[in-house]
């Protein structure tokens, strides 16, 4: 039978504010266990929360970002479930006030846009971290009470590749917000998905399971693949799938059960006294909006508009914020009307710079600014010099901080565009290289571009490729 | 002189003309509580008193190092904290709770040993302290209330000059009443709750227990006051509470609530309190009968809000960061043996009854229904403020009983908080000041109320009917 | 309402309490009485009426996100019944 998969995704995301959600301990990552603690999220006796007014606007301004309804009244409530990471326990988080509602977020996948609900996004603290020993575990509460986003998609999601692709898009969106460092590697976006099959067509929602302990994207992905695959067999037997929490085994690339007996949760939500209730006003909701910025989907579709950009460089342009701004910045000063030839140079060269540097695009410092860059680019397409010196001036400007017209003209690497003196070195490489002309001659027509390369090498790579090719061709035939 | 038995606004008139240094009232009080804490048992773990730490401050300060006693659920940093629990065994909070800040703040000098109480203040008796019952100063065989029995019984018995308690269905009024000292619970959200170990977040508030209204009105003038560290604090100033003291109740508009005067009412407390209204009229006030309609709902109300919330502020005490542990080979082994043997019978009623309240399928029927109900007793107060000052009413249908009397029956015991728990549950602020004795010599008190932030009123009404009295001047034999 | 000893036992397990049988038998004794008293509250129509949360009018109770000092590591563990290189140690989880 065929049968189409139901997913929904949970993502966890910690909010970026200096101090923890209900009190001013410092979230900072990777400081010694216990040190960014108070009797508040140690939830010592008698102490009390106060909500980080940052964590609010924060959660507020994904919340808009997100296409969600802000609530006009919210409130935090009591989460009761007993664990050792949890030091009141009990989370405070909202139950049936949540802060955002029904919003959306549109994803690309096979050439079409599909829109993902999201039913809910809402405020609540983290609890800590345990390490497992033999016989004892061992807890450190430096992450309890650093704030967290709930964002909870509706069932919407159909194949492991667009839940891939939601949590791309919504990681993008939170990093334009600038609320999140989104880092799965430090804990800072943890994503669990729930998944049931259903026959193709069917009404019906399947028994679904829920997955967790997925460290990246990838994971997720290779996750719902194994568990599709899994229930779809399960399903062919006859067997029945179980309500169940599954681990993803990245070593094992599998899914197995949760070795707890589960029972039942029975989490006793009321609302948090302590917290008395917070009302959005339209004003605000306002306010955050207009601090909200251009978001991807919105950049790419104007650079396409605007400056003519395929999908594909534009896509690979607003995949960052930081990038978005430099490349816009270059493409409004490039002085001709085809953009092309820039955004090669910003999706090739300088993004090649700043992966080899280990930096993003907009980091690279370029000797003379964005004006030396441009002339370089032109210089290139006006073949005053070629490709290849281009990109290798390009980097020793920036290795060594000179300027790039500098180092064309120090090194006089104009591109040799002289018929005569090209036919002179011509006849040279011809005679040192006789195998070539015999294999030319004999119909390797291929046979020209090593003889190219051997042009390239002995004018170090001033020549100009095309016309070297065309002058070499001319000489073989003609002869 | 006796200094032990002077209220705080003496001792500070005599420590301003330097007739006497604080630690002249430090050493008279540690001679009384050596010689009768024994008795009366008003502190717990007594042997802390000879703490080297322990030193009167000279302070220029307004309390000038007044020594004040604390209940053992108010945290007090590098002290024991302990809720008169034994789950609790051995806790020394890292930190002051606000109220004693404010206290050292102003010069008093907190006293390192703490007072009795029921444990979590879950109970009217102090009879539910893992430390033992406290006993009543005026009648040793019966209870001096509760859940701030101890700092009541200190008070009375001249072991402290001043004492904090906290009241979250009449912790502090009943025992106060009980006891013959003036207790206030101020409304909610006037004192900070911040060190306070919670029992019931929405109900709780600290408050004083003093040997007179002048005093009552000093501590609170301390105590008082928006604290950030509270988001139930409420941002408005806060008076001087003395200088309404002394003025007169003429054209005073004082209701009394006929809801109060039947259901079991002992009949010399209804006497006694039908003689403090005559009082009144006689000092020019206007009385008038009016109707609470919701007021025997506050118990039942009360039993699932209070206990709900209890069940979730306690679930912290799992033996991972302090307190006792019960040794045990895995976690939940673990928890549940330590609070099987940490908490004491009353304590593991109320939170299985709030667990109970706040699980599957019974939410709706009791706690939701019981926040509705909360809103009715509260608009019944409403609309008595529109027109009156203040209502006049008992603290507690009995006087003291007797120890052991109630332990056997939870529902008995719980409707000795009748006459209080509605000002918890309406957030507003209430007093007890003694208003006479009965036959046997036991005190009687009268509650006053006022809308949220009267606390002026009540004072100035309950000042004026003590000095028109004088029942504050009585001792207790010991 | 009827309050068996099984109910109190799973209410027990939430609670994170051990309950010997006799305690269960009391407890569902004195919780049916109690529960039997609060039932009065039926008698009320609360159809209409909201529910209160917070006795208080106030909302939006926020701080700024400004860092006040933490407890020392030492000060925070204090109290631990048990740890180990400023970590609080528990047994075992298995549930």
């Amino acid at each position: 039978m065929n049968y189409e998969a139901v997913i929904g995704l949970e993502v966890h995301l910690h909010l970026k504010t200096k101090t923890k959600a209900f009190c001013g301990c410092s979230t900072e990552f990777g400081q010694g266990a216990n040190s960014q603690v108070c009797p508040v999220c140690l939830g010592f006796p008698g102490s009390l929360p106060v909500l980080n007014k940052l964590a609010l606007d924060f959660a507020i301004k994904a919340g808009l970002g997100l296409n969600c309804t802000i609530q006009s009244h919210t409130k935090f409530d009591r989460k009761n479930y007993f664990y050792p990471d949890l030091p009141k326990n009990y989370q405070i988080s909202q139950y049936d006030m949540p802060l955002a509602i029904n919003g959306y977020l549109d994803i690309d996948i096979e050439g079409k846009t599909k829109r993902i609900g999201i039913t809910r996004a809402h405020l609540e603290e983290d609890a800590g971290k345990l390490i497992h020993k033999d016989s004892e575990s061992w807890v450190d509460f430096n992450r309890t009470g650093i704030p967290l986003l709930e964002i909870v998609t509706e069932p919407d999601i159909s194949s492991p590749q667009e839940a891939y692709e939601y949590l791309s898009c919504l990681k993008n969106i939170l990093e334009y917000l600038e609320i999140s460092d989104c880092d799965m590697e430090k804990g800072s976006l943890r994503c669990d998905a729930n998944i049931s099959l259903r026959p193709k067509g069917a009404k019906e929602l399947g028994v679904k399971t829920e997955l967790k302990n997925m460290n990246s994207f990838k994971g997720v992905k290779d996750a719902l693949g194994f568990e599709i695959e899994r229930q779809a067999r399960a399903l062919e037997n006859g067997e029945k799938i179980i309500q169940e929490t599954r681990l993803w085994n990245i070593k094992s690339m599998e899914t197995v059960p949760m070795r707890t007996k589960e029972e039942a949760q029975d989490y006793r939500y009321f609302p948090e006294p302590d917290l008395p209730l917070f009302l959005i006003s339209a004003e605000k909701i306002n306010e955050i909006n207009t601090s909200i910025p251009e978001l991807p989907r919105q950049k790419l579709e104007r650079f396409v508009h605007d400056y003519g950009l395929s999908e594909y460089d534009a896509k690979i342009i607003v995949s960052s914020k930081a990038f978005a701004l430099t490349a816009e910045k270059l493409i409004k000063k490039w002085p001709n009307k085809i953009k092309k030839p820039l955004v090669n140079w910003l999706c090739g060269p300088l993004l090649s710079e700043a992966n080899s540097r280990n930096l993003s695009p907009e980091e690279i410092i370029i000797p003379g600014g964005d004006d030396e860059l441009i002339d370089l680019i032109i210089a290139q397409e006006e073949g005053k010099i070629s490709h290849l010196i281009a990109k290798t001036v390009f980097t020793e400007s920036i290795a060594t901080t000179t300027l790039a017209s500098e180092i064309i003209k120090k090194k006089n690497l104009f591109q040799i565009s002289d018929t005569d003196s090209l036919n002179a070195m011509i006849e040279e490489v011809l005679k040192d290289n006789i195998k070539s002309v015999a294999d030319y001659r004999a119909g390797k027509t291929n046979a020209v571009m090593a003889l190219v390369g051997q042009m390239m090498k002995k004018t170090g790579g001033k020549a100009n490729p095309k016309l070297v090719q065309e002058l070499l061709k001319r000489r073989l035939e003609n002869a | 002189m006796e200094l032990n038995k002077l209220t705080a606004h003496e001792l500070i008139g005599q420590l301003e003309s330097n007739k006497i240094k604080p630690d002249d009232i430090l050493s008279s009080l540690k001679q009384r509580i050596q010689s009768i804490n024994s008795k009366v048992k008003g502190y717990v773990r007594v042997s802390d008193l000879l703490s080297p730490q322990l030193e009167a401050r000279s302070s220029k300060l307004p309390l000038k190092g007044i020594p004040v006693s604390i209940k053992d659920n108010i945290c007090t940093e590098g002290y024991n904290t302990e809720c008169c629990s034994k789950i609790l065994t051995g806790f020394k909070p890292p930190y002051d709770a606000t109220v004693i800040k404010k206290l050292k703040a102003a010069g008093a000098t907190i006293l390192p040993i703490k007072t009795n109480m029921d444990e979590f203040a879950f109970g009217s008796s102090t009879e539910n302290s893992c430390f033992g019952p406290t006993h009543n100063p005026w009648n040793l065989d019966c209870v001096p209330g509760g859940s701030s029995g101890g700092s009541a019984a200190v008070v009375a018995a001249d072991e402290a000059i001043v004492a904090l308690g906290s009241d979250t269905g009449g912790s502090i009024r009943q025992p106060a009443s009980f006891c013959g000292v003036v207790g206030l619970k101020p409304t909610y959200g006037r004192v900070s709750r911040y060190g306070l170990i919670a029992f019931a977040s929405s109900l709780d508030q600290i408050g004083p227990l003093t040997k007179d209204v002048e005093d009552n009105a000093i501590m609170l003038n301390v105590i008082s006051g928006y604290d950030p560290l509270d988001s139930t604090s409420v941002n408005i100033p806060v008076p001087d509470y003395t200088k309404t003291l002394g003025k007169n109740i003429k054209g005073l508009k004082i209701a009394i609530p006929k809801e109060y005067f039947i259901s079991g009412i002992d009949s010399e407390v209804k006497t006694c309190i039908e003689e403090a209204i005559n009082q009144m009229k006689q000092l020019g006030a206007i009385t008038k009968e009016v109707s609470l309609p919701h007021t025997k709902y506050a118990v039942p109300v009360y039993y699932i809000i209070a206990t709900a919330e209890a069940s979730s502020n306690l679930a912290r005490f799992d033996a991972v960061q302090y307190g006792l542990r019960v040794k045990a080979e895995n976690l939940i082994d673990m928890y549940k043996k330590t609070r099987d043997q940490g908490f004491g019978d009353e304590s593991k009623r109320r939170i299985i009854l709030g667990t109970f309240a706040l699980s599957h399928g019974y939410y709706d029927a009791y706690y939701s229904r019981a926040l509705k109900v909360r809103t009715l007793i509260k608009s019944d107060f409403d609309s008595v403020f529109k027109e009156f000052d203040c209502i006049v009413a008992p603290t507690a249908p009995t006087t003291a009983f007797k120890i052991g009397e109630k332990t056997n029956d939870p529902l008995q015991m719980y409707l000795s908080d009748i006459f209080t728990i509605s000002a918890n549950l309406a957030g507003i602020p209430a007093i007890s000041v003694p208003c006479g004795f009965t036959k046997k010599e036991l005190p009687v008190g009268l509650q006053i109320f006022a809308k949220p932030f009267g606390e002026e009123i009540i004072l100035q009404v309950a000042h004026t009917y003590e000095q028109a009295t004088l029942w504050h001047k009585k001792k207790a034999k010991l | 309402m009827e309050i068996t000893k099984d109910t109190v036992k799973h209410v027990g397990h939430l609670a994170r309490i051990e309950l010997q049988d006799k305690e269960l038998d009391t407890l569902s004794i004195q919780l049916k009485s109690i529960l039997d008293f609060i039932d009065q509250l039926k008698e009320l129509n609360t159809k209409d009426v909201l529910p209160t949360s917070h006795i208080l009018p106030l909302n939006n109770v926020l701080r700024e996100d400004e860092c006040r000092d933490s407890l020392t590591t030492e000060k925070a563990l204090q109290n631990a019944p048990q740890k180990k290189d400023n970590f609080f140690v528990v047994p075992k989880i298995i549930e």
